[in-house]
């Protein structure tokens, strides 16, 4: 099976393309969200210096959300429109899993952060089973940082095992991290090294392959992004109704 | 010799379009998603909302597009999309799609100017029409009256300082309680309504005798309607829609008529939204007959965003020789003329 992979959620832009089960070719790039301009030529490179035949893709893996909204639909777009030529399906591939998918058989509580504003980070909390098959604990959501250290803390303490701590978010919140697991003293934790911090579209794609198997993919008009989050002006227009209430 | 087959992509504002156009002026297709009812409770468009919309729409409408033409991706020679000016997250939609679209297919992709759009419009169904000949653009985001050179070419005459001429209509409206959106209902309204009932001061640019201004005007509605309450006198909403609307054809109009008196030419061109305005249409038709000049008007459904304008823009940037590579972006507030 061949996969297209896409993560353009973050400050991170990645591609990748997976071959039975080998990455031939992954691209990375974290230095400035210009997403737009740089996604598709990443794409295009990492298909001519593979050889790849785009017409030999079976599906292609989009990190489909949490994220940076715009972000996240020039990945969703440039995924569509690829698969509507190709006449392949999409593969969603929630973005926090991806993430966690990084630390693939670790014994620790895996517990991907992306800096969400507002004091919040959209995170989930995950861990590996024997199989090392991904298990969430606690599903994706938009959360304050420091309930979702405590939540972290919370499951790592039942599981007798300690946390990896990873993604922007947890750059962006790493004192608050230290000083609430400062007063932890069971529960030991880590902070991803560099090149498992960010999103990788190798993940999408491994990962993408799974839920493939497991009869998750879309057609190409089926698939949207998951925000997490509904837009501004659809929060006040709620919160207005509810106050009419 | 072979037909030319562009398809094209528009995202820049509220509507999800796709089109089939061949040899930039027959219609095979023209699909139009429009997202009015979910931003009319919203009282105007919603970036974040459109661009949404249009991300869960797009496979949709270019399916559509290209099964209403008869043709597959494979018989298109080229790839079109809006990339400025708009909305830069709407923009983003379709400027993504289109690009994936070509990567995947091996089609060139040709990125197109909203407004050169909006004025191409203009070849569909008039096969005669050919440059140079001035048009005036007029929607919720535009005012520009521009000499159309060549194909491509454009010379920007003038252009509002402050609102567009869609916008005056939208917050008019607003003021008067008709809602969104403003053009179509006072157009409307004024039917019923007096156009000389009120006097509403039509704004001269001091330095350029073809730039717009509608701020003015707009102010000068709000503060009637302000001192009329304040008077407690009824307001006649049907007065006020008139008087307003025909300011603003006044101004429009007299601009575009000295500029033809100036160019000399004997054709003359409108496009845009605001171009669908009856009162519009009616006062141009009246002038340019007067003059003996040829005035050409898109059909309503093409002064409205779509796709099929973008289509026929795209064919004249395609035969140019004009690619856009991969890295194309939206530009939202990319100038007429400029690449």
């Amino acid at each position: 099976m061949n996969i297209i992979a896409i993560d353009s959620t973050g400050m991170t832009a990645s591609v990748a393309i997976c071959c039975d089960g080998r990455i031939t070719g992954v691209y990375s790039i974290t230095h400035k969200k210009t997403h737009s301009e740089t996604l598709l030529p990443m794409l295009d490179e990492v298909k001519r210096m593979t050889e790849f035949d785009l017409g030999l893709a079976d599906a292609i893996a989009v990190a489909a959300g949490p994220g940076s909204f715009t972000g996240l639909r020039i990945g969703a777009a440039t995924a569509k429109g690829i698969a509507q030529a190709l006449d392949i399906p999409i593969i969603p591939v929630p973005t926090l899993d991806a993430m966690a998918y990084q630390f693939c058989g670790t014994d620790r509580v895996v517990c991907p952060m992306m800096d969400a504003r507002h004091s919040q980070v959209y995170s989930g909390i995950y861990a590996f089973d024997e199989t090392a098959a991904l298990e969430v604990l606690s599903e994706n959501r938009a959360v304050d940082a420091a309930e979702q250290v405590e939540a972290a803390a919370g499951f790592a303490k039942n599981r007798g095992t300690g946390i990896v701590f990873l993604g922007d978010g947890a750059d962006a919140y790493k004192d608050l991290i230290k000083d609430l697991m400062k007063e932890k003293t069971d529960v030991s934790y880590i902070f991803a090294p560099a090149h498992r911090n960010t999103q990788d579209a190798g993940c999408v794609a491994v990962l993408g392959e799974i839920l493939f198997g497991q009869g998750k993919a879309v057609t190409a008009d089926a698939f949207a992004p998951e925000y997490l989050r509904p837009s501004q002006a659809e929060r006040v227009r709620n919160e207005k109704c509810d106050e009419k209430k | 010799m072979k037909d030319t087959l562009i398809l094209a992509i528009e995202s820049s504002c509220d509507e999800t379009a796709a089109a089939v156009v061949k040899n930039g002026r027959t219609v095979l297709s023209n699909v139009i998603s429009s997202q009015i009812d979910i931003h009319t409770l919203y009282g105007g468009v919603v970036p974040e909302i459109a661009s949404r919309k249009h991300t869960e729409r797009v496979n949709q409408v270019v399916t559509e597009g290209l099964k209403q033409a008869g043709v597959g991706l494979e018989d298109v020679d080229a790839i079109a999309v809006t990339y400025g000016p708009g909305l830069v997250g709407a923009l983003l939609v379709g400027v993504s799609f289109a690009k994936g679209l070509a990567f995947a297919s091996g089609k060139p992709l040709v990125g197109v100017h909203h407004i050169e759009g909006h004025i191409c419009a203009n070849f569909i169904d008039h096969p005669e029409l050919e440059p140079p000949f001035p048009c005036l653009v007029v929607s919720g985001g535009h005012t520009h009256l521009v000499r159309v050179q060549d194909y491509g070419k454009y010379e920007i005459l003038g252009r509002t300082r402050d609102d567009a001429a869609g916008e005056a209509f939208d917050k008019v409206a607003r003021a008067i309680g008709l809602g969104y959106p403003g053009g179509p209902k006072i157009d409307k309204v004024s039917d019923e309504g007096d156009p000389d009932a009120i006097v509403f001061p039509r704004a001269k640019v001091g330095d350029s005798v073809y730039d717009f201004s509608f701020s003015g005007l707009k102010s000068a509605v709000l503060n009637y309607l302000n001192s009329c309450k304040m008077q407690g006198i009824e307001v006649n909403r049907a007065d006020v829609a008139a008087s307003f609307q025909k300011a603003v054809v006044d101004v429009l109009t007299d601009h575009a008529m000295t500029a033809l008196d100036e160019g000399g030419e004997k054709v003359f061109a409108i496009a845009g939204g605001v171009a669908s305005n009856r009162h519009l249409r009616a006062a141009f038709e009246e002038k340019c007959n007067a003059r003996g000049i040829k005035f050409y008007r898109p059909a309503p459904i093409l002064c409205t965003d779509n796709a099929a304008m973008i289509g026929a823009a795209g064919y004249y940037e395609f035969m140019r020789g004009v690619r856009s590579d991969y890295s194309l972006n939206a530009v939202p507030n990319l100038k007429l003329g400029e690449r």
